[in-house]
């Protein structure tokens, strides 16, 4: 690995056109290796737009795109795959009526043999899904099972854990809490912790401010398609950031009629 | 007493989450269930109904010819089905890949290789063509292989007169394969030297002559087995079988996964060509003749095999093996009323019958396995 103050990833000035329509306006961040950035914006602010843009799906039209120091466009999401992004989508790329390993090693299957009986190694890869399922504490009963039978927290992790094993530097985490229970939700955050902490590099998208502030270094807001600033921890309060998010004083106005519960 | 106790106590505790899955549970986790009860069905019925002779070696050569037919169609249109899409066109592609083939032969007169070669290669084109128009357009393939059902079969019928000179039928091709060295492997029996063996040794039905009464195995079947078992083979353990459940389960899902949805595509809908061009070529040197009606709604056919088979219309789930076991109970059908006193155009309603059955069945099937309630 080399040096700490690296950048794993940086955009500077990213925008992305949908024909006339202004998906990104000049976005600009910076992700390094042991932290968490988290992406915050409220609906419409353009995370999904910008994620699709990291993860290779959508080409920027224009900006800077650099990863690990170098200048990069990507093709498709296998070449952001092969510079180590990875995604976990908010629809998390899984497959419902597939067994849970046929999902986990999905565009990256384990073969073995040769020539003609080159095959799927699927002993293996039923081994390495239980494994690593076991690793973050969820014991999944039959690794042939379809992934439609799990619960949305158990795909979640199958999900992260997939990112995880593939070598991923930088995790890209859509919303990962936004349809979970409290105690799942713990979970997948304190996993979150746990691959900060080995060194990855992560995107954390949310509209959560405390589950952002839970595991996050540092904030980037997104408002309509820009980033409106970068925050240290330290340097703001929960508060401060849910009205930057919101836009201001009128969500402030809002909550305090409804007894500053937002 | 007491040792069962203490054997209770030793054994690790199990996941007190883990239902015992009952032998059934797993069997209804097959998608080629419905088809193995459809054939277990069908034969029951049959060993019921009709003269013992159906279930001569004769008799299952005469079935099973008619299934090998469909069958290769089945399991390429099964693995296009389990990508996500239809094609429609097989049926016509028959008789245009008949035409080409057997034009090569008789019109430009060239050997049995390269008209084979000049087939597959046309074959490509169309399956590219198919392909291509529905990846780009983002049109239902439903549609986009309608209109090719009905140009195909339309430049089949024209092509036909060009190349007879007025005619629907084209004829000469036996004489035009003989003696090229493939022609034993796309027509005839296989393994004729085998059966006179076990006939002269009184373990197969012989003529009073002493030559068998089934000379070999029609190529065709063995065509038809080893296509099954190399598209289940595919399917469940190679990494081209993985990504075809996976665009056909979720496109979006498998592109982002780094799947590259077009290629696999692409090569489904050549695939399903290629084995309608297999088809044409056993078929168009079988008879020594093409004609316009060949493969006439043989698309329809090969669809509800698949989905006897266990193919999920929608996509993402299904088997080879199951399409196999589906063209075979249409064999029997088929053929089998010829041996009972019932009239033989009950065919259909049996067939419609049979689809409605296997897509109801279909449909429970997918809500267990993905815990659909």
């Amino acid at each position: 690995m080399s040096s700490i103050d690296t950048p794993l990833v940086e955009v500077r000035n990213l925008t992305k056109h949908f024909g006339s329509v202004i998906a990104l306006n000049g976005i600009s961040m910076v992700v390094k290796p042991r932290e968490v950035l988290c992406l915050l914006g409220d609906n419409g602010a353009g995370k999904s737009t910008l994620i699709n843009t990291l993860a290779g799906v959508h080409r920027p039209t224009s900006g800077d795109f650099i990863v690990g120091g170098k200048s990069t466009t990507f093709y498709s999401p296998r070449d952001a795959l092969d510079a180590g992004i990875a995604t976990v989508y908010q629809d998390l790329a899984m497959i419902p009526l597939m067994s849970i390993t046929r999902n986990f090693f999905m565009g990256r299957e384990p073969m073995v043999g040769f020539g003609p009986f080159k095959r799927m190694d699927m002993k293996f890869a039923d081994e390495v899904t239980r494994d690593e399922m076991h690793k973050i504490g969820i014991d999944i009963r039959d690794p042939q099972q379809a992934v439609g039978t799990l619960s949305g927290g158990e795909r979640q992790c199958v999900a992260i854990a997939r990112a995880v094993y593939f070598g991923a530097k930088v995790l890209i985490l859509d919303e990962p809490t936004s349809a979970l229970g409290v105690a799942q939700t713990s979970m997948v955050l304190k996993y979150v912790n746990q691959v900060r902490n080995s060194g990855l590099g992560v995107i954390f998208i949310t509209h959560n401010v405390r589950h952002a502030f839970a595991v996050g270094n540092r904030f980037t807001v997104l408002n309509r398609g820009k980033t409106l600033g970068t925050y240290e921890k330290g340097a703001i309060s929960i508060d401060e950031l849910q009205n930057l998010m919101a836009g201001g004083k009128e969500l402030q106005a809002l909550s305090d009629e409804l007894g500053g519960t937002i | 007493m007491s040792i069962v106790a203490d054997d209770k106590i030793k054994k690790t505790p199990a996941d007190e989450r883990l239902k015992k899955a009952s032998v059934a549970t797993t069997l209804l986790r097959r998608p080629e269930l419905g088809a193995v009860a459809g054939l277990v069905l069908v034969t029951v019925f049959f060993l019921l109904t009709a003269n013992p002779s159906m279930f001569t070696l004769a008799g299952i050569m005469n079935f099973m010819a008619p299934a090998a037919q469909l069958g290769i169609l089945a399991v390429g249109a099964s693995l296009l089905m389990i990508g996500g899409e239809y094609d429609l066109s097989i049926g016509s592609m028959v008789a245009f890949a008949g035409l080409v083939f057997g034009a090569a032969l008789v019109v430009w007169q060239v050997p049995l290789s390269v008209a084979i070669l000049i087939a597959i290669l046309m074959a490509v084109v169309i399956g590219v063509m198919n392909s291509q128009i529905v990846i780009k357009t983002g049109l239902p393939s439903f549609i986009v292989t309608l209109a090719f059902l009905f140009i195909l079969r339309g430049l089949t019928l024209v092509g036909l007169k060009w190349a007879s000179g007025g005619a629907t039928q084209l004829r000469g091709m036996k004489e035009a394969a003989a003696g090229s060295p493939l022609t034993s492997i796309f027509s005839g029996d296989a393994f004729q030297g085998l059966f006179a063996w076990l006939a002269s040794n009184d373990l197969i039905a012989k003529f009073p002559n002493g030559t068998p009464q089934v000379s070999g195995i029609p190529v065709e079947i063995l065509w038809f087995i080893v296509i099954a078992l190399l598209a289940t083979w595919v399917l469940l353990r190679t990494r081209f079988g993985n990504w075809i459940f996976a665009v056909g389960g979720d496109e979006r899902a498998a592109r982002k996964s780094g799947v590259p949805v077009v290629r696999v595509k692409t090569v489904l809908f050549i695939i399903t060509a290629l084995c309608a061009t297999l088809v044409a070529v056993l078929t168009v040197l079988d008879a020594g003749s093409t004609d316009a009606r060949r493969g006439f709604q043989k698309e329809f056919e090969a669809i509800i095999a698949a989905v006897i088979g266990g193919c999920l219309l929608t996509g993402g789930y299904g088997s080879a093996i199951g399409a196999f076991l589906g063209s075979i109970v249409f064999g029997m059908v088929l053929i089998g009323l010829t041996y009972t006193s019932i009239d033989q155009d009950w065919y259909l309603v049996f067939l419609g019958g049979m689809l409605l059955v296997a897509v109801m069945f279909n449909n429970v099937i997918r809500k267990r396995v993905t815990g659909e309630r």
